[in-house]
């Protein structure tokens, strides 16, 4: 059987075959997408807190079921506390360097979002969530690829990037993502003579139409455009500083295709250990230490890009949240909803976006989860139609929105 | 139910083949296109269309060692050819039939391999943490603590070893097919090394709970990682208590505990029934209920399985409909584990995974009912599912045919193989390495689902540049103690004729199975100066850089797949 993926890759190489997609092209291509918008998609992988994350301080059913992972409520001038937002919520005080962003208004928070879908399976709902499609396994592309997909065609191998040793689910499709772990390795080491790289690249060159074949081709596309343009020594600028952790890593190099110009439309991060299923701590701790490199890597982000930030948006993510009450562990097991975060050009930030359910035992879902009130499709076609330019129909099939939009976006 | 020999199935499906003459080039039927008859008789009543053309001969063979083992070395088609396909496989299902004795030999340097938990913990102590509070103060500089905590002393080590050990193991072992097992299975229980006292508890568990068991009975490889403190510590059911629960003595005197349903969720999500297999959440909880009290003695200091009745939730448990009656205690365990290796939702879980192992991404439906069918007759026995598929004929079928992609570690095992290769255990550590940079750092896979087997997740640009660059460094001997033996590769091919050069790498490396084009593309390579250089004085007959030819098929799309 062939896959959407397979099949895809192998019909889009088959007309740069044809095409030829001379070197020309990519530099006129290149030279066109230089103002281009890029979504950049984080996600928390292992379901992420977004009680602590944005903790809702103000609602009186949160630090009694949490005796030993509660955070203090924010006291001005205490900056070793949460750090309040509008009365009613803070960000985690490990997130500090966020603040600034919220107060710039440039980052907003989604709270209570999450999937319609139930399941408390970390595998079945990060499908859902990056295939874009609640409870449908067949969905062989990912929502990401499809909003690339549906945005005019460009010669560059760089529409789609993530920064991983795989392609995530959320790429896979008909957008030609590439994925790499390192913009520095990205080519055939080869020593002194380039006789390696073009033996490899005429073996991937054959009309074969399979996968290997399809990545190989744009691999080298993409070898030769980052060779040009020497994007991995573009240096942070504005004095960023970005944690030396993977999501650090991961975004640091983003920005560097974003400032070297390569047509980069949709770019992905992942970052891992968020399960806090033992000791998930508080104030301090194995969660704090996660926020720590979480927040300084995106406000490093935002701080490098500086006034290319008005053609970015960054969207977190994570596949739900975490339930209400700690565990017998001093940590949490699978819930339901949780936060997520937008920041970047026209992100009307400052605000917490959705619909508060509470914490009060009637309204938890089923007795135990924070409820899902704003469906993380709502968010995320807002996010695409509004800063990408794409249509809805094609990027979450099957949705029919229930809520009025969130207006997130100017 | 008769058991047939491979070469049998074949012999069946050659006949079927032959009979519809038209079919007999193409490569491309599918199953269910009802253009193939099932070979009448030759399958039980759960048979459905056939899956397509079979393959034959020597590609039979090919097909056998690129699945049952870690890649063909140079000479392995021709001594199956001599034993027979159907008795290799034989011997390769009876593991402990075969002499493996020069690789443990090579293991021997790799103490702490064998070392019970108990001494690795005494081996490689905690570093103190008043340590880290005066390097964090500056009191002491990264210098000085190196000195005083060497890499050697440190519990990284056990992993190390243990990659070590993999590597040589798939490279060398006589024991194919268990070597390929015991990394399926380790990826189904998975167990993340980076985690906690995992570090020094994963080398006892591959050791304790998954070897052993990776040929025997389904069911014990479930009890035995229930039992395994790795198992218990990854999935937090060593802290999984009754609601209400207070730690009576240690460190955590006083303190309160309660359910964690980390381990029975997965248990039944990944480890048995699959995340469709019909539990709720309620199930769920009450497994995590029967499982309170299987923790960890002294995680310590001596690291094994206890169960502290105090702990255990003492009330009755429903598990899919089962009761299970109140006042079971550790039994209540070994109850639901029984439940679970019993339910047909298991079997077919069980099957589907192995038949995507074995035949293809997309594993063909009848055959998984045929796996399941098996599971469910032999009481979950692991060896009568894999003979179940190695005389399929989908197994044999032009569709399964070269149609998986390595994974990484796959790759580099399966690279050196075909080179003559041997590695030491040092040489063992920095293949582990390489296997790192495209993609699959052994015993890391932090989430419990283990590395994929699915090949579309590893094929990507980056991971395919760390691919070619790995057999560029490997043909040309830049990994040190890992010797290849490119001379013996080429050996009668005359090296000033580099077309002879190239036919006989192309047939020990891949066996002749490159496509046409591979094969053109590489000859016009031969015409590159610094494939075929001169000789150093410039004027002498062309010397072909059989290193470089060799990364070339060893970096080709043909050599990723198996």
């Amino acid at each position: 059987m062939i896959t959407r993926r397979t099949f895809v890759k192998a019909g889009g190489c088959a007309l740069v075959a044809f095409a030829g997609a001379p070197r020309f092209l990519l530099r006129t291509a290149h030279a066109a997408q230089a103002s281009g918008k890029v979504l950049v998609a984080v996600f928390q992988r292992g379901a992420v807190d977004g009680l602590s994350m944005v903790m809702p301080h103000g609602d009186p059913g949160y630090a009694g079921v949490r005796p030993s992972i509660a955070l203090q409520p924010p006291r001005r001038g205490e900056s070793e506390r949460a750090a309040d937002l509008d009365g009613f919520f803070a960000f985690h005080p490990a997130l500090a360097p966020l603040v600034p962003l919220w107060s710039n208004r440039t980052l907003a928070v989604v709270h209570a979002c999450g999937s319609p879908d139930t399941t408390r399976s970390h595998f079945d709902a990060q499908d859902y969530m990056e295939t874009g499609t609640p409870g449908v396994k067949a969905t062989t592309d990912g929502w990401l690829a499809r909003a690339v997909g549906t945005r005019p065609a460009k010669s560059t191998p760089f529409r789609a990037v993530a920064i991983g040793p795989a392609l995530p689910r959320t790429l896979q499709g008909d957008a030609g993502a590439i994925s790499m772990q390192s913009l520095e390795r990205f080519d055939v080491r080869a020593g002194s003579d380039g006789a390696a790289r073009t033996g490899f690249e005429s073996l991937y060159e054959q009309g074969v139409r399979d996968l290997l074949h399809g990545t190989g081709r744009e691999t080298f596309e993409a070898v030769k455009l980052l060779r040009k343009v020497e994007a991995s020594r573009i240096p942070p600028a504005n004095g960023a500083e970005y944690p030396r952790a993977p999501l650090g890593e991961a975004l640091r190099q983003i920005a560097q295709l974003i400032k070297a110009n390569v047509g980069l439309e949709v770019a992905f991060a992942d970052m891992l250990g968020w399960d806090t299923h033992v000791g998930q701590g508080a104030e301090r701790g194995q969660l704090a230490l996660r926020f720590r490199d979480f927040g300084a890597a995106l406000a490093a982000f935002d701080q490098d890009l500086g006034d290319k930030m008005s053609d970015v948006v960054v969207l977190t993510m994570s596949e739900f949240g975490r339930t209400v009450a700690e565990n017998g562990n001093r940590g949490t097991d699978h819930g339901h909803a949780t936060a997520m975060l937008a920041l970047g050009g026209g992100v009307r930030g400052g605000r917490v976006y959705g619909q508060w359910p509470g914490l009060g035992r009637h309204q938890l879902f089923d007795g135990r989860d924070l409820a899902v009130t704003t469906d993380f499709r709502t968010l995320f076609s807002e996010v695409a139609i509004r800063h990408l330019g794409v249509s809805a129909a094609p990027l979450f099939p099957g949705f029919r929105p229930t809520q009025p939009p969130l207006g997130i976006l100017a | 139910m008769s058991r047939m020999t491979p070469g049998s199935v074949a012999a069946t499906l050659m006949g079927a083949a032959l009979g519809l003459g038209v079919l007999g080039g193409c490569t491309t039927v599918k199953a269910g296109d009802g253009q193939v008859a099932a070979p009448s008789g030759a399958r039980g009543p759960s048979v459905g269309a056939a899956p397509g053309v079979s393959i034959s001969g020597d590609r039979q063979i090919l097909h056998a060692l690129s699945r049952l083992t870690y890649g063909p070395r140079p000479g392995d088609l021709e001594r199956v050819r001599g034993t027979g396909l159907s008795a290799w496989i034989d011997r390769q299902l009876r593991p402990r039939t075969i002499d493996d004795s020069a690789t443990e030999q090579a293991l021997v340097e790799l103490t702490t391999l064998r070392m019970p938990i108990s001494e690795a913990l005494r081996e490689f102590p905690r570093p103190d943490p008043k340590l880290r509070a005066q390097i964090a103060s500056g009191e002491m500089s990264r210098q000085e603590m190196l000195e005083r905590y060497p890499v050697e002393k440190r519990p990284a080590r056990i992993a190390v070893e243990l990659q070590a050990a993999k590597v040589v193991r798939a490279v060398t072992s006589e024991r194919q097919l268990e070597e390929v097992m015991v990394d399926f299975w380790f990826n189904h229980f998975n167990v993340f090394a980076g985690k906690g006292d995992v570090r020094w508890y994963v080398a006892a568990y591959e050791r304790e709970a998954i070897r052993p068991y990776a040929m025997g009975r389904f069911a014990d490889l479930v009890r035995a990682t229930a039992h395994h403190p790795a198992m218990l510590f990854y999935l937090d059911n060593w802290l999984s208590a009754r609601p209400g629960f207070t730690v009576p003595a240690g460190p955590n005197r006083g303190r309160k505990a309660g359910l964690n349903e980390n381990y029975a969720r997965e248990l039944m999500e990944l480890h048995t029934l699959g995340v469709d297999g019909g539990y709720t959440q309620k199930d769920v909880t009450e497994v995590a209920r029967a499982f309170t009290g299987w923790t960890i003695d002294r995680p310590q200091t001596d690291g094994h399985f206890i169960f502290r009745p105090a702990m255990h939730d003492t009330g009755e448990k429903i598990v899919l409909g089962r009761r299970i009656p109140a006042g079971g205690g550790r039994d209540d365990g070994e109850r639901v584990i029984e439940i679970l290796a019993r339910h047909p939702a298991t079997a077919r879980f069980v099957a589907t995974k192995l038949v995507r192992r074995f035949v293809s991404d997309t594993p063909p439906s009848a055959l998984v009912t045929r796996v399941a069918g098996t599971y469910m007759s032999t009481d979950g026995d692991i060896p009568a599912m894999l003979r179940t598929i190695f005389e399929s004929p989908e197994f044999f079928s032009e569709d399964a045919y070269r149609a998986k992609i390595k994974k990484p570690f796959e790759f580099v095992a399966s690279a050196v193989r075909a080179l003559g290769g041997r590695t030491d255990a040092q040489g063992g550590m920095a293949l582990a390495r390489a296997s790192a940079e495209i993609g699959e750092p052994l015993y890391q896979a932090q989430p419990p689902t283990g590395y994929t087997d699915r090949g579309e997740v590893w094929v990507n640009a980056g991971a395919l540049l760390a691919r070619m660059n790995f057999a560029l460094g490997l043909a040309s001997g830049r990994y040190p103690h890992v010797s290849v033996e490119l001379p013996a590769l080429v050996a009668g091919a005359d090296p000033s004729v580099p077309a002879a050069v190239l036919d006989r790498l192309l047939a020990s490396i891949v066996a002749d199975q490159a496509g046409p084009e591979t094969r053109a593309v590489l000859a016009a390579q031969l015409r590159e100066p610094q494939i075929t250089r001169l000789s150093p004085d410039d004027r002498g007959p062309a010397n072909t850089d059989v290193a470089k030819l060799a990364a070339l098929v060893i970096g080709s799309p043909e050599f990723q797949r198996r």
